[in-house]
């Protein structure tokens, strides 16, 4: 058996070692070399940006980035702290950083709890109409979020829906809707395939729901609920249109909206724009190089998210 | 500093509130007696996500509701699906969607079976193919300002740069503001600008294609392509006739999801195409723009209900063909 790695699959708890292969040569020496040359065009555009952001405006302004090389000393970290405090909507770029992170954490986090929650009643409590159920949260996956957006608007801005919960909660909430029947889905066909002895001789011992739950079925269940978090983080992170719905004023708007005013209003400025730019890829990027077995897995099963 | 601990304030108490929540809930349910402490305790676990549920199928439903209303919010009939079909403007938003899905979907499909039987096992791969992968992880409205620069009219704009190193002389481009096919103006083909947008969500997903289809080529089993090749196929044969038929599936499943999330594209089209303007808006964008700054919530519920039906057929190509791959195994 290969460890799977497919969209919509978040793997097997209980991955058997992957079979060693002989070698085995499908390629040529052109093709490899074009591998090379695409690799290098795929890192080319971030790299302009990269270099970009460090050079002195007047450089940035007066010709390529490509121009650097001829005299690398030419750097400065002035775009930066520039870029935040220039001010967008009247409030500074930081704002919108510390926005993103108010705005990505506990929206990444509450409704995979919530979705592991449902996973195990799902997978190992016994009620009627279960399996129904199921197949319909599986099924809400075809509808896209665009379809919820203006009637959640309207709910959270009519009575039913307390006013102090307006903005950042609202965008926890819409974002806990989106992520949930894809999170359920994932997290039932992982926590589904944990051994049901495991679970039957904790009941024999007179565990509770919740204790199985806490004890035993999280603990086993780190990678995939690593995996699923760290999409829905990043995710939540990049995201802009279910900010810009539910987020209401720019005081909860994350970095995405002020990038996009900026593009807007500041188009040529670029000593800011690519130092704001990188400032919003900073966190994913942490994440790639640090976690990126979990990342990819995470990014590929989510890839199917409504 | 101040923001710093405000954020961790507001993100502890929003975790731990919600934490509370359902532990105290859980708690209530275990004082019940019999058969009832059981039945609520299946209710603390599926409960949460019930009500998350609901507030994405209702309102899906009142959005259906809505398509049918005007601006003011009075029945308007099929008037807003009338309009979608009839009008020019409305024209292009759906044309340039049919393109998108098609150009893009082939393009990184395409891109990542060539990088993933390339890269197989050749020395670097997990670097080359991490750089391919890398985009992936930035937003789109990051890779917008990447590539915006990359297109710049100015002589700053790399693009640009290499137009002009070509012979005679040649002309500053505003590659983003050209709505036109090389000169031709035409209402099936969208403009110059929409294919360059088009890039960079090909640059995007090729990530996506090429970790999936090179974890599938891995699993290709090695005597079947060792038998073709005693059978004297060369390697080009061998990877056509053997290889790619055996990944079918995996395709499939790269091209579908593909398709899905290119139909929903809409911070790039805000981020490169100012919300839409110089004829490149696409569906997921004018259902933004109609339903939220054009406050026409029946034209934008129309147009969200529009990205709901061009989805649907696809999820159930991908549906079929997940289940065709599970029985196959």
């Amino acid at each position: 058996m290969t460890a799977t790695i497919t969209p919509g699959d978040l793997g097997q708890p209980d991955l058997t070692p992957m079979s060693t292969k002989v070698a085995r040569k499908l390629g040529s020496p052109w093709g490899r070399a074009m591998v090379w040359i695409l690799a290098a065009l795929w890192t080319v555009p971030t790299m302009g940006l990269f270099i970009s952001s460090f050079r002195p405006e007047d450089d940035i302004k007066s010709n390529g980035w490509w121009n650097w090389f001829t005299e690398p000393g030419n750097v400065t970290t002035k775009n930066y702290t520039d870029v935040l405090q220039d001010k967008v909507y009247g409030l500074p770029f930081s704002d919108f950083f510390w926005n993103t992170v108010r705005i990505a954490i506990p929206s990444a986090i509450i409704p995979i709890i919530i979705a592991a929650f449902a996973a195990y009643a799902f997978s190992w409590m016994k009620f009627k109409g279960r399996d129904t159920l199921f197949v319909i949260v599986v099924g809400l996956m075809v509808v896209p979020l665009q379809m919820c957006l203006i009637p959640l608007l309207k709910f959270f801005g009519g009575n039913y829906f307390p006013d102090m919960l307006a903005g950042t909660t609202t965008v926890w909430i819409a974002h806990a809707i989106f992520g949930m029947p894809l999170a359920i889905f994932l997290l039932k066909n992982f926590i589904g395939s944990l051994p049901s002895e495991v679970i039957e001789a904790a009941r024999v011992d007179g565990a509770t729901h919740l204790t199985i739950f806490t004890r035993i079925v999280l603990p086993l269940s780190v990678p995939a609920l690593a995996s699923l978090g760290i999409f829905q983080f990043l995710w939540v992170w990049n995201d802009l249109l279910v900010a810009k719905v539910f987020g209401g004023g720019a005081e909860n708007q994350p970095m995405t909206f002020a990038l996009v005013d900026m593009v807007g209003n500041k188009g040529n400025e670029w000593q800011i724009l690519t130092a704001g730019a990188f400032i919003t890829m900073i966190v994913p990027l942490i994440v790639f190089l640090s976690l990126q077995r979990y990342f990819v897995r995470g990014l590929l099963a989510g890839s199917v998210k409504g | 500093m101040f923001e710093i601990v405000k954020s961790l304030l507001v993100v502890g108490a929003g975790i731990l509130g919600f934490l509370a929540i359902i532990g105290g809930l859980y708690w209530l349910a275990s004082q019940l007696k019999e058969p009832w402490r059981e039945r609520a305790r299946v209710a603390v676990f599926v409960g949460p996500a019930l009500v998350l549920l609901i507030g994405l199928v209702l309102p899906a439903l009142i959005n259906f509701r809505y398509s049918f209303n005007d601006r003011q919010g009075d029945w308007y009939g099929l008037g807003n699906y009338k309009f979608i079909f009839t009008d020019e403007n409305s024209i292009i938003v759906l044309r340039n969607t049919v393109w998108w899905g098609v150009v893009v979907t082939v393009f990184s499909t395409v891109i990542g079976i060539i990088i993933a039987r390339f890269a197989d096992r050749m020395r670097g791969e997990p670097i080359a193919k991490a750089l391919i992968f890398l985009p992936t992880a930035i937003s789109m409205v990051g890779a917008g300002v990447i590539w915006n620069f990359v297109y710049s009219p100015k002589q700053y704009g790399l693009l640009n740069s290499l137009w002009q190193k070509l012979p005679g002389e040649q002309e500053t481009q505003f590659w983003l503001q050209d709505n036109k096919f090389f000169g031709v103006e035409s209402s099936f083909i969208p403009g110059i600008n929409t294919f360059f947008i088009m890039v960079v969500i090909i640059w995007i997903q090729a990530g996506f294609s090429t970790v999936v289809i090179s974890a599938a080529l891995k699993g290709v089993p090695d005597d079947l392509v060792e038998a073709a090749k005693i059978d004297g196929a060369t390697d080009r044969q061998a990877f056509y006739k053997v290889v790619l038929p055996y990944i079918k599936g995996t395709i499939i499943t790269v091209a579908t999801t593909t398709t899905i999330a290119v139909l929903k594209i809409f911070d790039i089209i805000q981020t490169m195409g100012k919300g839409g303007s110089f004829d490149t808006s696409t569906i997921a964008n004018e259902m933004y723009e109609q339903g939220f700054p054009q406050d026409n919530e029946g034209r934008g519920a129309a147009w969200a209900v529009l990205l709901f039906l061009a989805v649907v057929p696809i999820v159930f190509v991908n549906a079929r063909n997940q289940k065709a791959m599970r029985e196959g195994r």
